[in-house]
């Protein structure tokens, strides 16, 4: 029921992003005001090697999965 | 022996997916972040827009990174050990083309909770290949993977695809996800045991610069299963008059299908000095009616070649529909579930790590190198899980808690 309503509302919001996609949109941070974000330590993912491992463990010590950025693998979880 | 191999979830989709979040900032600015210094890097920039203007219509989205990582790992925690390495190599094919590959390998030696009081200790191997590849063509990405894993007694086959667009200037980066996994289900004392388990992931995820110093992700995500979703091993305990300790154990037994679904929102902002702060929040359910919030806090604070992290992560959730820590009776209900991790509880993370970059101005072919030192402390606390190891008599047993250090080690060079 949850999946259902939240699917409702996000591919509509989806879809209108997409098709709005056609039009221009003026960017309002230009390209040469992206040095910052171009920052390493800006990153979502610093280091994927490392994220997938300990989102991996994650997966295996709780009852969640997915949404949180990377995972991955099987584990030893018994 | 089998763990829950089936969170084996698309180590390949994933190594897809995030790097294109910063194909939209990177354009041009590549060198920025081959550690220059600030002076360096401002130059840098103005090159780059420079080129940017020249090449506005020809160059768009980028391809992620040439990286090479050499990863250690080490799981420690209630009676677990799980180390191992993990090797990730990407590499750029001509100017359109991106390959990556990773070896995984998890050894485990386990005498946890579940384990001394059903079964008896063990050690085992997982090894785990991922292999994936990018194609980049004007704002589009596409990528595909296939990861193995495998293990004495549970095979897992994931394919996954994904399909990337930078748009609105390059503010906005919208990735559509999809895998599909076919696991097969064995156990080891009984060679004639084989069940399947499919599993299918869609996902979608919205990268956006909101300011020059902000950058946010929303990600949806939906995980169906069908199949053997329960641990062969695993029991559950039921109510037993006619034992001595007034209860017994019978296996556990799963609904063959579950649905998740997740929403994840992150943002990171650059300080007023250079130093970076995350958030980011997970809700999630599923079909077995576990529901749980996850959120985190972290701050990066880079100081001469160091860069130092701490995070903080809380999650909690409530418990599976079928977890009972003891049953009325043997076969009480349909199904029946005692996984801790089923069960309602709360984990806190605390995670410290700091980075060292020892090849700053390239050597070789080498542009630079790093090395990271992280540690993780988990604490899980359980709601409903009781600890019957410590012999307690029926009814007055400790709810169980357990502590878990996670160590990390790792080297990375960029060429």
């Amino acid at each position: 029921m949850k999946t259902g309503r939240l699917i409702r509302v996000i591919l509509p919001a989806i879809a209108l992003a997409a098709l709005s996609g056609c039009s221009s949109i003026e960017p309002w941070v230009k390209p040469y005001e992206r040095d910052r974000l171009a920052d390493p330590i800006m990153f979502l993912d610093m280091d994927p090697v490392s994220s997938a491992y300990i989102y991996h463990v994650y997966e295996a010590r709780e009852g969640a999965r997915g949404g949180e950025g990377t995972a991955g693998g099987g584990c030893g979880c018994n | 022996m089998i763990h829950s191999a089936r969170h084996f979830v698309k180590t390949a989709l994933n190594m897809l997916v995030y790097r294109h979040i910063h194909c939209a900032i990177s354009r041009g600015l590549a060198s920025s972040r081959a550690g220059l210094n600030p002076a360096g890097r401002t130059s840098a920039s103005l090159i780059a827009i420079l080129l940017l203007g020249l090449g506005q219509q020809s160059s768009a989205s980028v391809l992620p990174e040439d990286r090479t990582d050499f990863l250690y790992h080490r799981y420690s925690g209630g009676g677990v050990t799980i180390d191992g390495p993990s090797v990730l190599v990407r590499k750029s094919v001509g100017k359109n083309v991106s390959i990556a590959a990773n070896y995984y390998v998890d050894m485990v030696s386990s005498a946890s909770i579940d384990v001394i009081t059903t079964a008896s200790p063990y050690t085992e191997e997982r090894t785990q290949y991922s292999l994936s590849a990018d194609y980049l063509r004007g704002n589009t990405t596409m990528s595909m993977g296939y990861t193995s894993s495998v293990e004495s007694d549970f095979d897992a086959n994931t394919y996954s695809f994904a399909v990337s667009q930078d748009m609105f200037g390059q503010l906005t980066t919208l990735t559509l996800s999809y895998s599909f996994g076919d696991d097969t289900v064995g156990r080891s004392d009984d060679p004639t045991f084989a069940e399947d388990n499919k599993r299918q992931q869609y996902g979608v995820g919205l990268t956006q610069i909101l300011t020059r110093n902000m950058i946010a992700a929303l990600n949806f995500e939906v995980i169906t299963d069908e199949g053997f979703l329960n641990n062969p091993y695993r029991s559950v305990r039921y109510l037993d008059p006619n034992s001595a300790v007034g209860f017994s154990f019978e296996p556990e037994l799963y609904p063959r299908t579950r649905t998740s679904t997740a929403i994840g929102i992150r943002a990171k902002y650059y300080l007023p000095y250079r130093a970076a702060l995350e958030t980011q929040y997970r809700y999630f359910s599923d079909t077995w009616n576990i529901e749980s919030h996850t959120g985190s806090i972290a701050y990066v604070h880079p100081w001469g070649d160091f860069t130092f992290t701490a995070k903080y992560r809380h999650h909690s959730q409530t418990g599976a529909h079928f977890f009972r820590d003891i049953f009325l009776r043997s076969e009480a209900t349909n199904f029946r579930g005692r996984d801790k991790e089923l069960s309602p509880l709360t984990s806190q993370t605390v995670k410290l790590s700091a980075a060292y970059e020892f090849i700053e101005d390239g050597w070789n072919f080498i542009d630079k190198g790093s090395v990271n030192v992280s540690l993780d402390f988990l604490r899980i606390d359980y709601d409903e899980f009781r600890d019957i190891s410590v012999g307690q008599p029926l009814g007055s047993e400790p709810l169980f808690s357990m502590d878990a250090a996670v160590l990390q080690v790792f080297f990375s060079f960029w060429y």
